[in-house]
């Protein structure tokens, strides 16, 4: 175990603590002593500032599961380092802001902090492991934790209803991820994604690469919310503000584009590649910004605009690809959208970030988050209004912010596409610097409502729920600091250059580095009279042309159809799978146990009696049997008039005494062929279970045998006889076929020598077979505690619920 | 109903303690005769219902303020720890091990791991019985 494996697993550890330090410290908010944790874990990762600094890595290894060829891997590069920051250091950020927004007394902080640092080491397990398996793992525990962030107001109808739906589209992506990377390490014979990189040039030859390629791509789609997937984000935003601000922004939706830059080593050469990562990256920009502008609450637009970004950055991923390809001097031209790409995760963590805070803080300190409510707060609330302006207009792509900087990048590197004549882009290039400009118009469209709706315009204290003031100092330390970070990386943008930029962009696109060399990163304002400079114009100054005229066009929206959306279709089909499985449920649970026993009893004959014929495994031979006694043939008069007595009895009393005959029978068989044990374990249990019965029986309506019909009756007597003969022909088979020697001579003669006994079944039972014993009495215990939890925790009917209080 | 059954209740007082004797007889003599956990369990279990089927629920509760379903969990930590303890001396899961020792009144005996595994055994089958019979006893 190494300082990286430590760090991954010090957020698990720590939640085994948490709920003693609420319980124990409870005067002290909780978020205190987790704000520790992510500070520590921060400076933890700094110090390997200085080794990716020099495009090198770090890998260690523990052994897990060695025979499988999976091991927890840790493995520590640019692109891992830039990732874990985000994690530690906006996770701290968020734990700080949450101290404030989470009331110490009304709120379980206990759950709040377990999910939280559970989330945290999942996600550092994703950047940080090697082997696909474990990044799998640590994957679907994020979705988990999510899961449970999103409910943490579980008694609202609607965290539960987003709390599902990112579950089931996040962990549908999962599972189609996992077949991914099973395909892409039989194509390659190692779960490794350094080995498999080492090999993309064989592996793109594969048959199977497109489908694996898709198949990881949907994983990363689903998890960073690209469309169609999009539809779990925004209903995600009924978790608590910090947790949208760190996974729903910062971190978690950023996992899929980290799958993407991480896998772009294996599958970036394939035009496929190119085409579907930037076109839906694209597409989903253009779509949700213009989507985040008709809505009306601000954590909705938030959302949305997450959504759009996340866009963003995909697309310049998918672009990227290209540099691969280049192999003139200009390569830079494309190696450009990759430190583009890489540079604006930073920044969106950033300004995101610090916006989710700040609707926080205005939901906090006014009771709603609806702009149409909302309005006028800017004397108010002065310093929120800053950090809304500094957030919004990095957002929107203005000067002299972060936001600016990487969105001119953006614009260059779509422009740069029309000079490519790959993948067909001669005849496509243009859409991509088209759709680039519009999705930039709404980005800026929607920041601007952000920061003017809420806090210019009229103010109507009539509608809020409580009196607006500015919020406790506390709570806005943290989006302080970002914001603070928004404007430093705005102007000094090259402090992050070569320390954090240029060895993730390398780790992303590791086949053009010269050996030994650095990419080209070159950060500035001013580039001239260049496209994406009256592209950024043009976006400032139709943007403000739109704005001015919202109330005529915003009709618009009326149009768009209600009734086919992505949410429509979801709800649909999780309402038609349910309707589904229910019908077909329906079909054959009847209700009675007599049925399940004629459909088991049926397979039964089927099965046994199918595989005995077509394998002609009926066999007969008499020869090793031993002869008929009178005491046997007795006892079989004996069981056979109890059982018919069974058949014909009229009341239930007189077939539970029969019953109890053919148990005791059976046991005295047991007596005649010398095996004491069974013996006695058959008479004690016929004896418990007769009393059993009695008890059972007395809680049985009458028995009315008349009233059932008689082909029921002949039905039930042909599986009946059926199992019957079966049983009995497997019987004769078993005895008469030896196929290999009995075991019995190895317990005869170990039983004494090995396991210290002489009763050969006891040994057998306690120590030779000792599993099945101990299985079975765990068997044995849920089933009684089964049946107690079903005769004493009835439901009453019309059960009390808290719905949405 | 009220039944007269002087009878049933005195004998049912007297057999309890033999079938009781019989069961931890048996559950001792498991590793050497016919006998062992599973049924000295059950056959403990079988004199409990007798007293229930004599007495009735409240009565045997009095003179047994057990709650069965704990058993259940006492003989699960007991097999399974049992079962587990070998990880301690390093050797492979359920490993058993067995030895000899003089020991007084008893003399020569041997003293085997098996043993508190069976009492696991012993303890499931009485608290799986009776939670289930009293269950299904006391339910309306």
């Amino acid at each position: 175990m190494s300082l990286l494996h430590w760090a991954i697993l010090a957020p698990f550890l720590m939640t085994l603590f948490v709920p003693f330090i609420h319980k124990r410290a409870s005067v002290i908010h909780t978020g205190w002593f987790v704000l520790i944790l992510p500070i520590v874990l921060f400076a933890v990762f700094l110090q390997y500032l200085p080794v990716t600094r020099m495009n090198s890595s770090i890998t260690q290894t523990v052994a897990w599961i060695p025979s499988l060829d999976i091991n927890f891997t840790a493995y520590i590069d640019g692109l891992s380092l830039l990732f874990a920051l985000l994690i530690t250091g906006i996770g701290a950020l968020v734990v700080l802001y949450s101290v404030f927004y989470l009331s110490k007394t009304k709120e379980k902080l206990g759950h709040f902090y377990v999910y939280l640092l559970m989330f945290m080491g999942a996600m550092l397990g994703v950047v940080l492991s090697d082997n696909v398996i474990t990044l799998y793992m640590f994957w679907e525990f994020t979705s988990i934790s999510s899961f449970l962030l999103i409910a943490y107001w579980y008694d609202r109808e609607r965290s539960r209803y987003g709390a599902l739906k990112s579950m089931l589209i996040t962990v549908f992506g999962g599972l189609m991820m996992l077949g991914g990377f099973l395909v892409l390490s039989l194509m390659g014979d190692t779960f490794s994604i350094r080995e498999l990189a080492a090999q993309a040039l064989e592996l793109n030859e594969d048959p199977l690469f497109l489908l694996a390629m898709v198949l990881v791509l949907l994983g990363a789609f689903t998890k960073s919310a690209q469309f169609p997937f999009y539809i779990w984000l925004p209903d995600a935003m009924e978790a608590p503000t910090p947790v949208s601000a760190y996974l729903h922004s910062a971190t978690m939706v950023k996992a899929g584009i980290y799958l993407v830059a991480r896998f772009s080593p294996i599958f970036a050469l394939s035009g496929y590649w190119f085409w579907i990562v930037g076109a839906v990256g694209l597409f989903t920009m253009t779509w949700a910004s213009f989507n985040a502008v008709k809505q009306t609450d601000l954590k909705g637009i938030l959302a949305f605009s997450t959504v759009s970004q996340l866009g963003l950055i995909m697309s310049l991923l998918g672009v990227g690809a290209a540099s691969l390809h280049v192999e003139t001097l200009d390569d830079h031209l494309y190696t450009a959208a990759i430190i583009a790409a890489v540079f604006h995760l930073i920044n969106h963590a950033t300004f995101k970030g610090s916006l989710f805070m700040v609707v926080g803080i205005i939901d906090h300190e006014t009771g709603t988050r609806d702009i149409r409510k909302l309005g006028g707060l800017m004397s108010l609330m002065p310093v929120t209004f800053t950090l809304s302006v500094i957030g919004a207009f990095s957002m929107a792509g203005l000067p002299p912010f972060n936001g600016f900087l990487s969105k001119e990048m953006f614009f260059a590197s779509m422009v740069h596409l029309l000079e490519l004549d790959l993948f067909q882009m001669d005849t496509w290039a243009i859409l991509f610097p088209v759709m680039a400009w519009i999705g930039s118009v709404f980005t800026f469209l929607y920041s601007m409502m952000i920061v003017f709706k809420v806090f210019t315009g009229r103010f109507q204290p009539e509608k809020l729920e409580k009196k607006p003031h500015e919020a406790p100092i506390g709570m806005l330390v943290s989006p302080i600091i970002l914001a603070l970070l928004v404007v430093v990386f705005g102007l000094f943008p090259n402090l992050l250059s070569y320390s954090l930029i240029q060895p993730a962009a390398a780790a992303i696109v590791p086949a053009i580095l010269p050996p030994g060399g650095q990419l080209d990163v070159h950060i500035s304002f001013w580039h001239g009279f260049k496209p994406e400079l009256f592209m950024t114009i043009g976006v400032i100054v139709i943007g403000i042309l739109l704005y001015k005229l919202m109330p005529k066009w915003i009709k618009i929206y009326d149009y768009m159809p209600g009734k086919v959306t992505l949410n429509q279709f979801y709800n649909a089909s999780l309402y038609a799978a349910e309707r589904g499985s229910n019908a077909i449920t329906n079909a054959y649970m009847t209700g009675f146990i007599r049925s399940y026993l004629v459909y088991i009893f049926t397979f039964f004959i089927a099965l046994l009696g199918f595989t005995m014929w077509a394998k002609g495994a009926f066999h007969y031979d008499a020869s090793s049997a031993a002869s008929i006694g009178l005491y046997e043939a007795g006892l079989v008069v004996v069981l056979a008039i109890s059982i018919v007595t069974i058949l014909l009895a009229k009341s239930r009393l007189t077939s539970i005494i029969a019953l109890g005959a053919v148990g005791y029978t059976v046991s005295l068989f047991f007596v005649v062929f010398r095996a004491p044990d069974l013996a006695l374990t058959q008479l004690v249990i016929e004896t418990v279970s007769t009393a059993l019965f009695l008890l059972c029986f007395y809680h049985l309506p009458a028995l009315s045998r008349h009233n059932e019909k008689r082909r029921f009756q002949a039905g039930n007597a042909l599986v009946a006889a059926g199992v019957g003969v079966i049983v009995t022909l497997i019987g004769i088979s078993a005895h008469s076929s030896k196929f290999f020697p009995s075991i019995n001579e190895y317990y005869i003669e170990n039983t004494y020598k090995k396991a210290g006994g002489e009763n050969m079944v006891n040994v057998i039972l306690v120590d030779f077979r000792g599993f099945d014993t101990l299985f079975e009495i765990t068997v044995l215990s849920v089933a009684a505690l089964g049946i107690y939890g079903l005769i004493k925790l009835r439901i009453g009917k019309g059960g009390e619920t808290n719905e949405n209080q | 109903m009220k039944t007269n059954d002087v009878i049933f209740q005195t004998v049912a007082k007297v057999v309890f303690f033999m079938i009781i004797f019989f069961a931890v007889h048996l559950f001792f003599a498991g590793h050497y005769y016919p006998g062992g956990g599973f049924v000295g369990g059950l056959l403990t279990s079988g004199a409990l219902v007798l007293l229930l089927l004599a007495f009735d629920m409240k009565t045997v509760q009095r003179g047994f303020p057990v709650d069965f379903k704990w058993l259940i969990g006492i003989g699960l930590l007991f097999s399974i720890g049992t079962a587990a303890g070998s990880l301690l001396f390093n050797v492979p899961f359920f490993t058993h091990a067995y030895n000899y020792f003089q020991l007084p009144l008893f003399g020569k005996t041997s003293l085997h791991t098996a043993m508190l595994f069976d009492l696991g055994v012993y303890l499931v089958v009485i608290g799986v019985t009776m939670t289930i019979i009293q269950t299904i006893g006391e339910s309306e």
